[in-house]
């Protein structure tokens, strides 16, 4: 099984009567950065907790760098860098000095001077840690779950609550990681993190695995039909328009939406009728499905809010 | 690393935190000295303990420091221990090499080292402000009452962080546990002037009896100073703390 760094086969967990883990398959390679997406509740951060060694499971197999994260020793967890959901750091030590304190578990930790300056945090090297931003702390985590210079590097929505810069800047250090040949396990809810970081993603739906693939190519998105929409006029209908359009046209989020598997005739149809009709058709598009669009349609059953 | 020097790495780190934290700079150092001198200052004249006329001065010093161990390996260490689990730091270290039975240890040790040294100022200021005799070979009893009373006093703080669910929550209601049996056991009151009903609620909990146990090497001068049943009974609520503890211990947050 060790070809794999992560390999899950057949994984299940339940609490109490409720199954939340309904049997999943995972694989990663090694130096792949792998994306776990999922809607809140869905058995993401379960399944994540227990490749890392924090749960037991129920059922199935689980090899995390060739071992059973269940009976993991310390030397298994010399090789595994975690970044958890969430995390304060202790606010009387300075950054230098709490990586310095985390080095010091590892067999053979990476130089302290320059893992922090790989998450960017020089210049605050001497500040307590209770005096940086929200998102400085987050790169803390990120520069201690690199202290042990591991092979694999679990980030559990190492981006949740950051603004577009921080969310850029902490991009950049995953993507550098990366360069560092390590192996990462990515948990988001960002789709634009997932296309951004990702070689491979896989959707997480009610305890099972729904779509697996590249950030192109999930749920079919290469070979997706393109995707027609544009807003209405105040007062028309769907109904209004022509019948090859009508049958297939959705409203969503207040704009109309036409699945065309080949746009130029659509396209031609639709436009036509505004002619003809004096409507604007405004903010047309015409595009591909977003990696967005794939991930809400197929999380969308299972979430009754929406 | 050796598993000493990991010890030690993470002592460092955690005594650092410790005097850098201003709740346990002022609570756990500070306060202890505030109420010696108050106490000192307020009530004059002699008293009674155990058949013997000593000055209240000379009473009040053992008491202030049976004060500052609990304060410094219970409540403070309560508190500190809640407050890691709470923000995830514990679940965080779990998920390093570094053995739990080190962050545990360490966390003690502090809780330990500083009762020492509190111990220690507040006999010196009583001797240098109040002339309060510094034990000679009633010495190794009173560090003996010291080491042991803090170690149990420790074992306590991790038995009960299991049921204190927030940090804010850790000192209010450890000192909820500890102010009332001050007040019963001696520390505050000489206990000729306890109702005997509330003296016996008093035996019944360990700080009666670490506080004869540090009272016995300062007021009386010779001989050893071990007051061995009183430290017997804090031992035996260390012990009996430490298997709860053992069992019931968690690394998680409660509220995840």
């Amino acid at each position: 099984m060790s070809e794999h760094v992560v390999e899950v086969r057949g994984l299940r967990k339940s609490y109490g009567e409720q199954e939340v883990v309904r049997g999943i398959d995972l694989e990663l390679q090694r130096g792949e950065v792998f994306a776990f997406l999922g809607p809140n509740g869905a058995g993401k951060t379960t399944t994540v907790e227990i490749l890392e060694g924090y749960r037991s499971r129920d059922g199935g197999e689980v090899s995390v760098l060739g071992e059973d994260p269940a009976c993991a020793d310390h030397q298994w967890r010399s090789r595994v860098g975690l970044v958890l959901q969430s995390c304060t750091m202790p606010a009387e030590l300075t950054v230098r000095e709490l990586v310095e304190l985390y080095a010091g578990y590892y067999p053979h930790p990476r130089p302290a001077a320059a893992t922090i300056e790989l998450v960017g945090l020089t210049e605050q090297r001497d500040a307590r840690t209770g005096h940086l931003s929200g998102g400085q702390l987050r790169r803390l985590d990120v520069a201690l779950a690199l202290i042990g210079d591991p092979e694999l590097v679990f980030l559990d929505e190492p981006t949740t609550g950051f603004d577009p810069s921080a969310r850029h800047h902490a991009w950049e250090v995953i993507a550098g990681l990366r360069e560092l040949g390590k192996t990462i396990f990515l948990t988001t809810h960002y789709m634009d993190e997932a296309q951004t970081l990702a070689d491979r993603v896989a959707v997480i739906v009610a305890g099972q695995i729904v779509a697996e693939g590249t950030p192109a190519t999930l749920g079919g998105r290469d070979r997706a039909i393109s995707d027609i929409s544009f807003v209405l006029s105040p007062g028309a209908s769907l109904s209004g328009l022509p019948g090859e359009l009508a049958s297939v046209a959705k409203l969503r989020d207040g704009r109309v939406h036409i699945a065309a598997p080949e746009p130029a005739r659509p396209l031609y149809a639709l436009t036509r009728w505004a002619l003809e009709n004096d409507e604007h058709l405004d903010e047309l598009t015409v595009g591909r499905p977003t990696l967005e669009d794939i991930y809400l349609e197929l999380t969308e059953p299972q979430e009754p809010s929406r | 690393m050796s598993g000493p020097g990991l010890f030690f790495h993470q002592f460092r780190s955690d005594l650092a935190r410790f005097w850098r934290n201003p709740q346990s700079r002022y609570f756990t150092v500070l306060l202890p000295i505030v109420f010696l001198v108050i106490f000192a200052g307020i009530f004059k004249g002699n008293t009674i303990v155990e058949g013997q006329l000593i000055s209240i001065t000379t009473f009040y010093v053992p008491g202030i420091m049976t004060l500052g161990i609990i304060s410094a390996s219970f409540v403070n260490l309560t508190q500190a221990v809640v407050t890691q689990r709470e923000s995830g730091e514990l679940k965080r270290l779990r998920g390093t090499p570094l053995p739990t039975s080190v962050v545990i240890c360490s966390r003690a040790a502090v809780g330990v080292v500083v009762a020492m040294v509190m111990s220690a100022l507040l006999l010196l200021i009583g001797r240098v402000a109040y002339n309060v005799p510094i034990p000679g070979s009633t010495m190794l009893g009173l560090v003996l009452a010291v080491i042991l009373g803090a170690a149990s006093f420790a074992c306590l703080a991790f038995a009960v962080s299991r049921i204190i669910t927030t940090a804010d929550a850790a000192a209010p209601a450890t000192n909820l546990a500890v102010l009332p049996l001050y007040f019963i056991s001696g520390v505050f009151v000489p206990e000729s002037q306890i109702p005997r009903f509330l003296r016996g609620v008093a035996s019944i909990f360990p700080i009666k009896h670490l506080a004869a146990a540090v009272r016995e090497p300062i007021i009386h001068t010779h001989g050893t100073g071990i007051s061995a049943t009183n430290l017997l009974v804090v031992a035996a609520w260390g012990i009996g703390a430490l298997l709860v503890a053992a069992r019931t211990f968690q690394f998680s947050p409660r509220a995840a």
